[in-house]
């Protein structure tokens, strides 16, 4: 299992334990975090599931599609270069822990 | 005693679909601490829909990442959801609705979002075993069921539904007939550029089109489907047949009221019916097009979650017109179509990219208005494309995308997003 931080800046911190194979945005819905919106249901259409990755973690995590990197033209919150879409973000056993930042809105 | 609609007490919303379910979410986002009731029919948490042609269809996603939120979701948001509560009728004056199960929802304000039913055809049999529609879960669950057992489907309608179940079809190795009407597929949502390219990519991989045919009739013995009869006389054998014969929005609640309805439920650019306490969205509305001048019913995920939000925002405080540009997607085999826009009408298409590397972008002007952009495999020329398309009339954009040569999506998009940059 990995452990998943969310951090919020208006509302603290959320920690989810999410399975192999499961992506952040599902994880983050599913625990009704609210500062994933996730209109499109993870299919990399609508840039509303963005986080900010710490850096310790980034390279942890999947690569970046060149249809994630697109969609990210998109967000409602600046884009950064720790900006991924959180849909894409599906985690594997070898990742112990991920710490992500929400951004100030997702529309 | 009439509440202030636009500061609601108490929101009722019918049908827990996108555009449902969207509002319901959406009004605790906006900070909304009224109460919320949230009324469906279908006796299972609200879920989505695009996976049931797509990824669930193909095996790629389990049942459990259906639903939008878990259960307890609703308890923690304070919406009070029923799933088996069928609305049967709506009381304007006590401003009440009452359901199948004879209980009674006061509402200060009302959100229609009953959305659309199947197309039945008239050779349509009922309770016949292998003839399937796809709309709910329960009947993805049984064309996967079916598919698993059987070796040649018969598909009806070339349209988006028709289209992908065709190609997941093949991905199961079933022989695939797929009978449209028109004389090219998606004739109702794409031009001719991409509708013949999609037609090549299907014949491709053995889906066998038949353009410009009609089914008259099901061939069925023994209570179960065995192949279908075209106008040409021509039978096609098959074990199973799925309709894909597009959607008819269900109005009957608001037209038992004296709503006015045509097309769907007539909401003005706020989304407000007739009776300003009553609301419609999504899949069963009809509304002023905001980047043409008719007005227009839209069926699509963006539709239904873009018109909820506009109204959740109205329930709390915040009115502005609905100007969303649309958008959609579909996946049908190896093609990820994505739609900027609506071409209710054009009159001709200008190509961005070479066709033969499955990657391009179809432009659609009507006039001296961008009304629709068609991308293929080309998520960026989309992304700038939903940006283009909302600023479809400034001659500016027009001329300079006019020119496929030296046509640049993502930097127009870009200046239009950031004029001071």
């Amino acid at each position: 299992m990995t452990k998943v931080i969310f951090r919020s800046a208006t509302a603290g911190e959320f920690t989810v334990h999410v399975e192999p194979g499961v992506s952040l945005m599902h994880a983050a819905v599913q625990a009704g975090i609210d500062g994933i919106v996730a209109d499109c249901g993870g299919q990399c259409q609508c840039a509303t599931c963005h986080v900010y990755v710490e850096e310790a973690y980034a390279d942890l995590l999947p690569a970046m599609s060149e249809d994630e990197d697109d969609m990210l033209e998109i967000t409602a919150s600046e884009r950064t270069d720790r900006s991924r879409l959180s849909c894409q973000l599906v985690v594997d056993k070898h990742i112990d822990e991920v710490v992500v930042e929400l951004p100030e809105r997702q529309r | 005693m009439s509440a202030d609609v636009g500061r609601p007490r108490s929101v009722v919303i019918v049908g827990a679909g996108h555009a449902g379910f969207t509002v319901a979410s959406e009004l605790r986002v906006e900070g909304y601490d009224g109460e919320i009731t949230l009324l469906d029919e279908h006796g299972q948490l609200p879920y989505q829909r695009p996976p049931l042609s797509k990824a669930y269809l193909n095996g790629d996603l389990s049942a459990d990442r259906l639903p939008f939120r878990s259960e307890g979701y609703y308890a923690r948001a304070r919406i009070d959801f029923r799933g088996d509560e069928g609305v049967t009728g709506i009381d304007r004056d006590a401003k009440t609705v009452t359901t199948a199960a004879g209980r009674t929802f006061g509402y200060d304000a009302l959100v229609l979002a009953t959305g659309a039913a199947a197309i039945r055809p008239p050779f349509f049999v009922p309770g016949l075993i292998g003839l399937i529609e796809l709309r709910t879960a329960q009947d993805a669950d049984r064309l996967i069921r079916a598919m698993g057992r059987i070796k040649r489907v018969v598909v009806v309608g070339g349209g988006f539904i028709g289209l992908e179940v065709a190609c997941a079809a093949r991905k199961h190795d079933l022989a695939v007939d797929l009978v449209e009407m028109q004389p090219r597929v998606m004739s109702r949502v794409v031009g001719q550029t991409v509708s013949r390219y999609a037609l090549e990519a299907h014949r491709a991989i053995g889906i066998n089109v038949h353009l410009g045919a009609r089914v008259t009739r099901v061939e069925h013995r023994d209570g179960r489907a065995y192949g279908v009869i075209l106008d040409s006389g021509e039978f096609l054998p098959s074990d199973a047949i799925v309709l894909g014969l597009g959607i008819r929005p269900r109005t009957g609640l608001a037209e038992a009221v004296g709503l006015a309805v045509d097309n769907g439920v007539v909401v003005n650019e706020f989304l407000e019916t007739s009776d300003p306490a009553i609301s419609a969205i999504g899949d069963c509305c009809s509304f002023p097009y905001p980047y043409g001048d008719q007005r227009v019913r839209l069926e699509s995920v963006q539709n239904a979650t873009d018109q909820a939000r506009n109204v959740a925002k109205r329930l709390t405080g915040n009115r502005t017109p609905y100007c969303d540009v649309p958008w959609f997607w579909s996946d049908q085999g190896g093609m990820k179509l994505q739609i900027a826009g609506a071409a209710i009408d054009d009159d001709r298409e200008v190509v961005l990219g070479d066709r033969t590397t499955g990657r391009f972008s179809v432009l659609r002007f009507y006039g001296d208005r961008l009304v629709c952009g068609e991308s293929v495999n080309s998520t960026g020329d989309h992304v700038s494309l939903r940006t283009l398309v909302a600023h479809g009339t400034d001659p500016g954009v027009v001329t300079q995308l006019a020119d496929p040569e030296t046509a640049d999506l993502r930097q127009l998009a870009r200046t239009l997003r950031h004029p001071s940059s």
